[in-house]
């Protein structure tokens, strides 16, 4: 009983030393693989480690209007996000805090982190920051019921919101494929999409004022402030990544109480996964053009109901059997 | 227990005609509050088993006394009104003299909410409810003497009557053997008089609370009052309809009820969460965005009652606990943030010298106590967590997600449908309480009063502090708070019904979710802590100051401290991509573009204007109605005396038919 303990808790600090080591790594590793399928050679899959080293050594610049507000967001924003990676299961299931892996409560730290980063960007007074803001929360209005709804689904599956359960529920295949987990999927890859801002919502790599959303939150953040938030920027992606590994590709993550070498092998294919979803997210930004920012409703709104015919499947399938 | 609270009454009733003389209203105030820590003893006291049971009072109307007692769930709402009350209270007390009617209506408008919570009989019930709306009335009133403020106390007043006429018919329909509740708890309705009985009470309650469709009065009604009026108009009074319903279909209406009854609630419930959300964020004034936001809490609260309707219909008990518990926690959460809230946005409409936020802006440099107290209070109305509303937020988004328990596919379909609505507006919330402290208290100061703005001190400070440290307290002690409230859950669904609580955490048992409030804010606190330590320990430069960057704009000049005011998002801009993208679900709008000629140097204009529907599809019919039915009745005043005659002889004989049909029943 002791070593199942001690064995969670040490799966739970190595969960959360591997999800902050990788971030800056997959995110790289996105931008490397996209400047390949665009026939450029891109720089190294390290380099958002270098920048972020890079960014701790300059001293911040804060502007004269800004707060308390400028100085404490970045650090609560990487907490929250942190605190929902640790309970995002990785390489291995049953950690520590896998009773606390609510997903209702990982949207809502997602949303802790949001509103920071939102405050952020009205605390300058800035007009570029304030629209990034409004744009941010009305993507979030869309995205959010999406989320929720595809817990529903998850919860018909496995009994409640618990995403160790769930996971669990579904790595066992005693559910086989089901055409309501394929929409599920699709609308979760689009409030993805939404949520790190990332092609068709928002450019991450633009220097068009005009169109950005989450960057334009960010003008004013230098130094390690800016390092702070980049990092999370980075810790989101990745967690979003291991949500999506995490529910649809359970197969290979060591079962809880599992010793080292499940481990290791679960470390190993979760590899491969990330790798596998950043080739894919590269492919998909590479092959379509950003919409206009009022056309994301629409694109938002599809995802929802996308989630809702899921549900409505699910029902209908559980309800016959 | 009795003794307190007579004294408590007496005493608001005293404090009513001490209020009424205009003589001292600061100490006059006190004693209210005063009066309120009392009501939330015995509300306490009242969830620790030490309640009253049903005892006659030697006034009453003609046919029998008047019932009063104290159960868990009247000691539960006490707490919330307690809980509004004694802060609104110390901010009246801190603000300047009101007129004296309004220091009349203060303490009985206390009393008549009370009242409705320990009565235990109909009359009285029906007494302290219409006592309430009319001392709310002259709460209005009293400030507008005149002009659209006196329209909007009218518009209330219509509402009030008509909410009080539903409830009237809803207890004549409940009472054929008596109006105590022992009498009717005796023989709940049936069949159709059930039905209506439902009906009535989502009329009257819900008009009351600002259920869509009649949530039209609630955004101009709540604003306009005084702010300690305002805040106890959309902390508790909202809460006392609530109890109301949550009494009469609940409680009274007995257990058997079929599971449909919780439908037209969900239903309801979903619309005015939306509608409340979207409008919340579009409304120029602070108070009146904090009142859509009230529509908001009050539309989630009640499908949370619709879906323990169901739940209980369909014979899962823990199910419909679980629903009941996040509606009475949330009662609560939002009674404090509510409260925390509103007396901010009075705080900075009286230091700041106003409630339009395109004259406010950089407050939290200037009034650091308001801001922080105003930065928790969104951060619980955003259902964030660890704060207060995410507790409770969380427990009624399980219970949407468990509603595919329910064997009917209507019923799944609809929760599945209501889940992404209330999601839909809990991300709205998020959105309007973003844009409120953003506008508000970051940023740059817009106007010269928002750069000299002072901090609330002495007395309003503390009349902030009391909800900001409740709220916190509420945030990582939901748990026990709400099992403290299992005697409220018991009363309503059976002595076997429990509250979702596993020591300090929500826990839904077979399910297994939980919630851990005090451990997620541990967590969050310890993660953010090590972050800034260990990021602290590689940079260890200070930060300097220096003019914002601003895409490249020049810092403005001297002689413009403001800025050239364009440089700094509006109201209207920041509710712009949510008007553009939801606004036409709630209001009907129209823009019109002004550009100007080529060469002009006149600037460009865009107007928008904005219409609830509830205005256009609820009240010009009625309006309509009406005049449709004075032209009829203006008609008879032409006819011949022959006509009179056979009109009244046949009125007559149709009432002698009923009469004979009536008895022969």
């Amino acid at each position: 009983m002791m070593l199942v303990a001690f064995g969670s808790l040490i799966t739970q600090l190595l969960h959360v030393a591997l999800m902050l080591a990788a971030a800056p790594v997959i995110v790289g590793a996105v931008r490397w693989l996209k400047a390949r399928l665009m026939g450029r050679r891109g720089p190294h899959p390290l380099q958002p480690w270098r920048d972020l080293l890079k960014l701790l050594r300059k001293r911040p610049v804060l502007a004269e209007t800004a707060s308390v507000v400028s100085r404490v967001a970045p650090y609560l924003a990487l907490g929250a996000t942190t605190l929902a990676a640790a309970l995002v299961p990785s390489f291995a299931q049953g950690m520590w805090l896998a009773p606390l892996a609510d997903l209702v409560l990982i949207g809502g730290l997602l949303a802790l982190a949001r509103v920071a980063l939102a405050l952020n960007g009205h605390d300058a007074g800035t007009p570029f920051g304030g629209m990034g803001a409004a744009r941010e929360m009305t993507f979030a209005v869309f995205a959010e019921p999406a989320l929720l709804v595809c817990v529903m689904v998850f919860a018909v599956l496995a009994g409640g919101s618990n995403l160790d359960a769930i996971g669990a529920a579904l790595r066992d295949g005693a559910l086989g494929l089901r055409v309501s987990l394929l929409f599920a999927g699709l609308a979760l890859v689009a409030v993805m999409l939404a949520e790190n801002a990332r092609i068709p919502v928002d450019n991450p790599a633009t220097h068009l004022e005009l169109t950005m959303v989450h960057e334009a939150m960010l003008l004013e953040a230098s130094g390690r402030h800016l390092a702070v938030w980049e990092m999370q920027a980075a810790l989101k992606l990745t967690l979003w990544f291991a949500l999506l590994a995490a529910i649809f590709l359970p197969f290979g993550t060591a079962p809880a109480g599992s010793g080292p070498l499940a481990w290791a092998a679960g470390l190993g294919l979760w590899g491969l996964k990330m790798g596998l979803l950043a080739l894919g997210l590269a492919f998909f930004e590479s092959a379509i053009a950003k919409m206009r920012v009022f056309r994301v409703p629409d694109f938002l709104g599809g995802a929802l109901l996308l989630a809702l015919l899921a549900a409505a499947l699910i029902f209908v399938s559980t309800g016959l059997a | 227990m009795l003794t307190l609270l007579g004294l408590c009454f007496l005493a608001l009733l005293g404090l009513a005609v001490w209020g009424g003389s205009g003589r001292a209203p600061r100490a006059m105030f006190l004693g209210c509050a005063a009066c309120m820590a009392g009501l939330g003893l015995v509300g306490g006291a009242a969830l620790t088993g030490l309640g009253l049971p049903a005892t006659p009072l030697p006034i009453g109307p003609p046919w029998a006394p008047s019932l009063i007692a104290v159960d868990a769930l009247s000691g539960w709402f006490l707490l919330i009104l307690a809980l509004v009350g004694l802060p609104a209270a110390l901010f009246a007390a801190a603000s300047p003299a009101p007129p004296r009617a309004e220091g009349a209506a203060f303490p009985l408008f206390l009393a008549g909410m009370a009242g409705v919570l320990v009565a235990a009989d109909g009359f009285s019930m029906l007494l302290g409810f219409e006592a309430m709306s009319l001392a709310s009335w002259g709460l209005i009133a009293a400030r507008h003497p005149r002009g659209p403020g006196r329209r909007t106390a009218r518009l209330y007043l219509g509402f009030a009557i008509f909410s009080g006429l539903c409830l009237i018919a809803g207890f004549a329909l409940l009472a054929p053997a008596g109006l105590s509740f022992a009498a009717i708890r005796a023989a709940p309705p049936e069949g159709w008089r059930a039905g209506v009985v439902l009906m009535l009470v989502l009329l009257g309650a819900g008009s009351k609370m600002g259920l869509a469709p009649f949530h039209v009065w609630l955004p101009l009604a709540h604003p306009a009052a005084a702010t300690p009026a305002s805040a106890l108009m959309s902390g508790a009074m909202v809460k006392v309809a609530l109890y109301v319903m949550l009494r009469m279909l609940l409680d009274l209406s007995g257990p058997a009820q079929p599971l449909w009854w919780g439908l037209p609630l969900v239903a309801a419930g979903a619309a005015t969460a939306l509608i409340g959300g979207l409008r919340a964020n579009l409304e120029q004034d602070i108070k009146a965005a904090l009142a859509c936001s009230t529509l908001e809490n009050m539309g989630l609260m009640v499908i949370g009652i619709g879906l323990a309707l169901v739940f209980r219909g369909a014979d899962l008990r823990p199910l419909a606990a679980l629903a009941l518990a996040a509606v009475l926690l949330h009662a609560l959460n939002h009674a404090g943030f509510k409260a925390l809230l509103f007396l901010c946005a009075g705080a900075v409409a009286s230091l700041a010298g106003s409630r339009d936020p395109d004259r406010l802006g950089g407050l939290i440099h200037r009034m650091p106590w308001v801001a922080g107290c105003a930065l928790l209070g969104a951060a619980s109305a955003a259902a964030l967590p660890p704060f207060s509303g995410f507790a409770s937020e969380w427990l009624l988004l399980q219970s949407l997600i468990q509603g595919w328990r329910v064997a009917e596919m209507s019923v799944q379909l609809l929760a599945a449908a209501t889940l992404a609505v209330a999601g839909m507006a809990i991300g709205l919330a998020a959105a309007a309480m973003v844009r409120f402290a953003g506008l508000v208290f970051l940023g740059r100061p817009r106007t010269p009063m928002a750069a000299g703005a002072r901090d609330a001190t002495g007395l309003m400070r503390a009349a902030l502090l009391v909800p900001a440290v409740a709220s916190a307290a509420l945030a990582i002690l939901a748990a026990p708070v709400l099992a403290l409230g299992g005697g409220a859950i018991a009363v309503l669904l059976g002595p076997n019904a429990r509250a979702p609580v596993a020591g300090f955490d929500l826990a839904l048992g077979e399910v297994g979710a939980r919630y851990a409030p005090w451990a997620v804010a541990g967590l969050l606190a310890l993660a953010t802590v090590l972050i800034l330590l260990a990021v602290k320990n590689r940079s260890k430069h200070e930060p300097v100051r220096g003019p914002a960057w601003d895409c490249g704009f020049l810092p403005p000049p001297a002689h413009l401290p403001f800025g050239d005011p364009l440089s700094q998002v509006s109201a209207a801009g920041l509710g712009q991509p949510i008007r553009r993208s939801l606004g036409a679900v709630a209001l009907t709008l129209s823009e019109r573009h002004g550009a100007a000629p080529p060469g002009s140097p006149q600037p460009a204009t865009l107007r928008v204007e904005a219409e609830d529907r509830g205005f256009s599809h609820v009240l010009q019919p009625l309006r309509r109605l009406r005049q449709a039915l004075s032209r009829e009745a203006e008609a008879l005043r032409n006819l011949t005396l022959r006509a009179y005659l056979s009109i009244s002889f046949g009125t007559l004989v149709l009432l002698l038919a009923l009469v004979a049909w009536l008895e022969r029943e």
